[in-house]
């Protein structure tokens, strides 16, 4: 256990340098910081509301991760297999999974990083008024869960490719997927020809109804084991990818 | 002698491509081998599950007498691998890359600038420590790669073409270093460049379609030449025919053939049989029949004609 520790830590760290190496860091965190303001405030109507809290910033979080989080996740295999460095990494004296949780660690640092420089949101709404903080702060909870699922699953995909952009695109759209089965659009349509039960399980295997539920304050046991065991299971998915499609 | 790296009848399929097809191997500590092979013979494919990155179908690998597949992190620590390519993360710099593989190796702070001290020094890296990898010249990518695999000495070392596309001085370089390394370790390194398995390598394999077809040392491998030890002289065109007859009298000799005149002068080539004749015996022949040869030379042929041999004909993969 020890070493799987510490030699994650070393993959995460090298990992988390490797974001800002390059201008992505800066051009990410730019963008997160401006989208999750701009729909707050223009979407959500932050001010019109008159509501002191942070509901309409919390709101767009699920459709905003579709496209920032596999972006973060596109490289995190995809260029060891471009560049060759997974036969570097393979052959040092870790064990894959140390690789795999050291990276998937790393990117979630760093949409960390990204969610707590939104902080001055939360110090701006406590200005304003007084807002239920337990509800923020589980609400950012739930955030970082979310991004971690959604990041899990796009470094899995990130495995099948050395192509990042087709990494992109596709766990963008799988998260899609998991974002939608949530909506009532959706599940209105499977309500007209699938039994009760069926409906139930699509929309609770959603990303979006454990999200709402988690920023209403409602952080239950079942959401935090779902997002989880998303994780877990993306993961393993990578664990097998990466045995899979090491040949080629 | 201790083998260190063992390879039992390793065999690996892609698809319907049989990539590796029953390769054995054995490597003793101070042994450098040469791996040979026409591009897509199955080389990479062997290294690569020999160091333990690619499960082979069947067939088993030992580094220092430790499964591969069965205790992978023991063996991988005593492993010090180049890969084909000689692949770094091109976002860090060399010290920063070197560093970090220091660190997974398990050398505290301490440890770790020395080794890195040490393997900089080797690959003679000072100078370009703090560039970014990416920003680095082909021959300076290669040997931070190579630095990154002798850091932590292995016993056994393997490297796919470790000289691919370095200068000639850095090539001599890479070449010296692999000798100095040699002694202790137990070393496989793949290559094009038959010249470079005389210069380091104390055997050599070569291997086609997935199979060895050839393994020893390079003058065991050149012996299989049918010109190997065969005399060529160059006389003028007169005195071709009776030089001609005064080999064949040799016992020794089996045949001689004309291989082609040109500015007046016959260039003949005398196949000998085991006991071939020494030079001075046959410049005194050749002298008592007053024939006045231009030019005795002993054909040793080269690796490259012994690698196209093998490696072009269906015979030579029958040889195997």
């Amino acid at each position: 256990m020890h070493e799987l520790a510490r030699n994650s830590w070393i993959i995460a760290k090298r990992e988390f340098a490797g974001y800002f190496s390059s201008p992505l860091a800066t051009v990410f965190l730019i963008v997160f910081i401006a989208l999750t303001g701009a729909f707050a405030f223009y979407l959500g109507g932050f001010f019109e509301r008159g509501q002191a809290d942070l509901a309409p910033f919390f709101q767009y979080h699920p459709w905003l991760y579709l496209l920032l989080v596999p972006a973060v996740a596109m490289r995190l295999w995809a260029e060891e297999r471009k560049s060759g460095t997974i036969e570097l990494l393979m052959t040092l004296p870790i064990s894959p999974w140390e690789a795999i949780l050291g990276k998937f660690l790393a990117a979630w640092a760093f949409i960390g990083v990204a969610l707590l420089l939104t902080i001055p949101m939360w110090i701006t709404v406590n200005i304003l008024g007084n807002p239920d903080n337990g509800v923020i702060f589980t609400s950012y909870l739930g955030s970082l869960l979310m991004a971690g699922a959604f990041l899990a699953i796009g470094s899995a995909i990130s495995a099948l490719t050395r192509n990042q952009v087709i990494a992109f695109i596709v766990a963008a759209t799988i998260c899609f997927l998991l974002v939608m089965s949530g909506v009532e659009l959706v599940l209105n349509v499977l309500r007209v020809w699938t039994p009760d039960f069926v409906v139930q399980a699509v929309a609770s295997m959603s990303v979006l109804s454990h999200f709402d539920r988690i920023t209403k304050g409602v952080i239950g046991l079942p959401s935090v084991v779902f997002y989880l065991s998303l994780i877990a299971f993306a993961l393993f998915a990578n664990r097998i990818i990466i045995e899979l499609k090491k040949a080629d | 002698m201790a083998v260190l790296i063992q390879a039992r009848d390793l065999n690996k399929r892609f698809g319907d491509i049989v990539a590796v097809d029953g390769i054995s191997l054995e490597v003793a500590k101070g042994q450098v081998l040469g791996f040979l092979g026409p591009n897509g013979a199955g080389k990479s494919t062997t290294m690569k599950m020999i160091t333990g990155f690619l499960e082979p179908d069947s067939g088993s690998a030992h580094i220092a007498g430790i499964d591969v597949f069965e205790n992978p992190r023991a063996a991988k620590a005593k492993l010090g691998y180049l890969p084909e390519g000689a692949p770094c993360y091109g976002d860090m710099t060399a010290s920063a890359f070197l560093n970090f593989i220091a660190e997974i190796r398990g050398f505290d702070r301490e440890a770790a600038r020395a080794r890195v001290a040490a393997a900089v020094d080797k690959t003679q890296l000072a100078s370009v420590l703090g560039q970014k990898i990416d920003t680095l010249s082909k021959g300076f990518k290669r040997r931070v790669a190579i630095a990154q695999a002798i850091l932590h000495d292995p016993e056994v070392l393997i490297m796919d073409e470790p000289t691919d596309g370095l200068d000639p001085n850095q090539k001599h370089q890479v070449r010296r270093l692999i000798t100095e390394m040699a002694r202790d370790k137990a070393i496989i390194v793949s290559t094009h460049i038959l010249e470079e398995v005389e210069a380091v390598c104390s055997r050599a394999i070569i291997i086609n379609r997935g199979r060895i077809v050839a393994d020893g040392t390079a003058e065991d491998l050149m012996r299989r030449l049918p010109h190997h030890n065969a005399i060529r002289l160059a006389v003028s065109a007169g005195r071709a025919e009776a030089l001609s007859q005064a080999l064949s009298e040799f016992a020794a000799i089996s045949k001689v053939e004309s291989i082609g005149a040109a500015n007046g002068k016959v260039e003949l080539r005398a196949l000998a049989n085991a006991g071939a004749p020494r030079p001075t015996e046959l410049a005194s022949l050749i002298r008592s029949r007053f024939i006045e040869a231009e030019e005795v030379r002993i054909e040793r042929g080269n690796l490259d004609d012994v690698f196209r041999q093998i490696t072009t004909s269906d015979e030579g993969a029958s040889h195997a």
